[in-house]
């Protein structure tokens, strides 16, 4: 299992742990966090599930791919931190991971 | 509402398809009524990009789609159908004779043995963007479409978007406009190459002003804008003079109650069999973007060819026993007639 924390807008941390393979929205809405909706189900066709990741864990997560990109124009306040939930698969080397939820999607 | 209206076929939506269905329909003597949601036919070629050339209705090289929606109005005035407008239907229940009646928001009773869906993305939205405050100038000096080009002529006009809608209408109303801000939060673009080529040779030639950034805040009074606030651009936060806005940041398309008549969904989309899209209930079709069947594809002039077919199914179900007679309307005596271009004998 790989840990991952999501900290919802309001400062309150969800530790969670998540399986290898699944997407961190997956585990978002799993275990209830609030702030994420996901409302294309992970198809990379909204963006609701806007995260930002945390500055420690940038360079590990990497960058979103051109069709990411592309759906980012439609989050708010988008940073260069931001990354859609879904399209960020866990691994081990992602263990730790802090991710911080928007104020709102969209 | 006095009385429920009856009619043979009910079509829910009054874009290209549904329209075009009732020419399909009326040619086999098939009396149709339309329901849509906007104030007018025409759907999203008349709401959403009026003024926009179509490329591939067959026989017309260009034609903007409201000019489409025009001549299919002109095409199926022969058939006389009927409109309610600023409607959505509601519930549908089946009758014992086989009927549906369809009830409206406005609780209007229709009653029809078939009922056609040609209700293209659903009922659509534009989606509001992130920006704080645009509410109160939403509809006032913030527009989610171009109606009318004039409407922003000698206006500062601050077109926000990275897609198709954003890059071409910087580029149309960029003539009429006092001035034209585009701003998309990076430099790469979803719209189209060329339009994207186009627009920043006319930035190379000061017609207009492409910033990267975000609206991050709005400035007026009584709905009217005077300013906008950029960031996260190069420059930092800074103020523009807009007193027109123009964003696009998508639509949201809902089905709406449809989903819940019972009918089989493919994700939001309404599986129809290709022989007579008819839907899992019989004697309900579903026709142009809204149906779903392997190979689909969303094009306007695919939903002609599916309410050709459909036609010949609803009129087995209107006149059942009846002969169906195939016809073409360049040789038929009998269709010329319908179609008022031959004098009755």
């Amino acid at each position: 299992m790989t840990k991952l924390t999501f900290i919802a807008h309001d400062g309150t941390y969800f530790d969670v742990d998540a399986e290898n393979g699944s997407t961190v929205m997956e585990n978002a809405i799993r275990n209830a966090v609030p702030g994420i909706e996901a409302e294309c189900g992970g198809a990379c066709a909204c963006a609701t599930c806007h995260v930002y990741v945390d500055e420690a864990w940038t360079a590990e997560v990497g960058e979103p791919e051109a069709m990411e990109e592309d759906m980012l124009d439609f989050a708010y306040e988008v940073q260069p931190n931001s990354r859609l939930s879904c399209q960020i698969k866990v691994r081990d080397a992602l263990d730790g991971l802090v991710v911080r939820v928007p104020e709102r999607q969209g | 509402m006095t009385g429920t209206i009856r009619t043979d076929v009910l079509i829910v939506g009054a874009g290209p398809i549904g329209l075009f269905a009732v020419f399909e329909l009326g040619l086999f003597d098939m009396k149709c009524h339309l329901i849509d949601i906007l104030d007018r036919p025409g759907g999203q070629c008349a709401e959403l990009y009026p003024e926009k050339p179509i490329y591939d209705i067959p026989g017309w090289p260009s034609i903007s789609a409201q000019g489409l929606v025009d001549k299919l109005l002109e095409q199926i005035a022969p058939f006389k159908p009927d409109f309610t407008y600023n409607r959505m239907v509601s519930s549908l229940e089946k009758l014992e004779d086989g009927s549906f009646r369809v009830t409206t928001d406005e609780n209007e009773v229709f009653e029809a043995k078939v009922v056609v869906i040609a209700a293209g993305g659903g009922s659509f939205q534009p989606k509001r963007p992130p920006i704080p405050g645009i509410e109160p100038y939403e509809g006032k000096s913030v527009f989610y479409s171009v109606r009318r080009m004039e409407d922003f002529r000698g206006h500062d006009l601050v077109i926000v978007g990275g897609g198709d809608s954003a890059l071409d209408w910087t580029l149309n109303l960029q003539p009429v406009a006092k001035s034209v801000t585009l701003v998309h939060r990076r430099p790469e673009f979803r719209a189209a190459p060329d339009s994207v080529n186009k627009m920043y040779a006319m930035q190379e030639m000061k017609q207009l002003e492409f910033r990267v950034g975000q609206v991050a805040g709005l400035a007026g009074a009584d709905g009217q804008l005077s300013s906008a606030t950029i960031k996260g651009g190069p420059e930092g936060d800074i103020e523009v003079p807009c007193t027109r806005m123009l964003p696009f940041f998508g639509l949201t398309m809902k089905l709406g109650p449809i989903a819940e008549w019972g009918l089989n969904l493919h994700e939001n989309l309404i599986p129809v069999d290709t022989e007579k899209f008819q839907t899992s209930v019989p004697g309900i079709f579903a026709v142009g973007d809204i149906n779903w069947y392997p190979g689909k594809l969303k094009l306007i002039l695919s939903g002609f060819h599916e309410v050709a077919l459909m036609a010949q199914a609803a009129k087995r179900i209107i006149s059942p026993g009846e002969r169906i007679v195939f016809q073409y309307t360049t040789s038929s005596t009998s269709l010329q007639k319908k179609l008022g271009v031959l004098e009755a004998s």
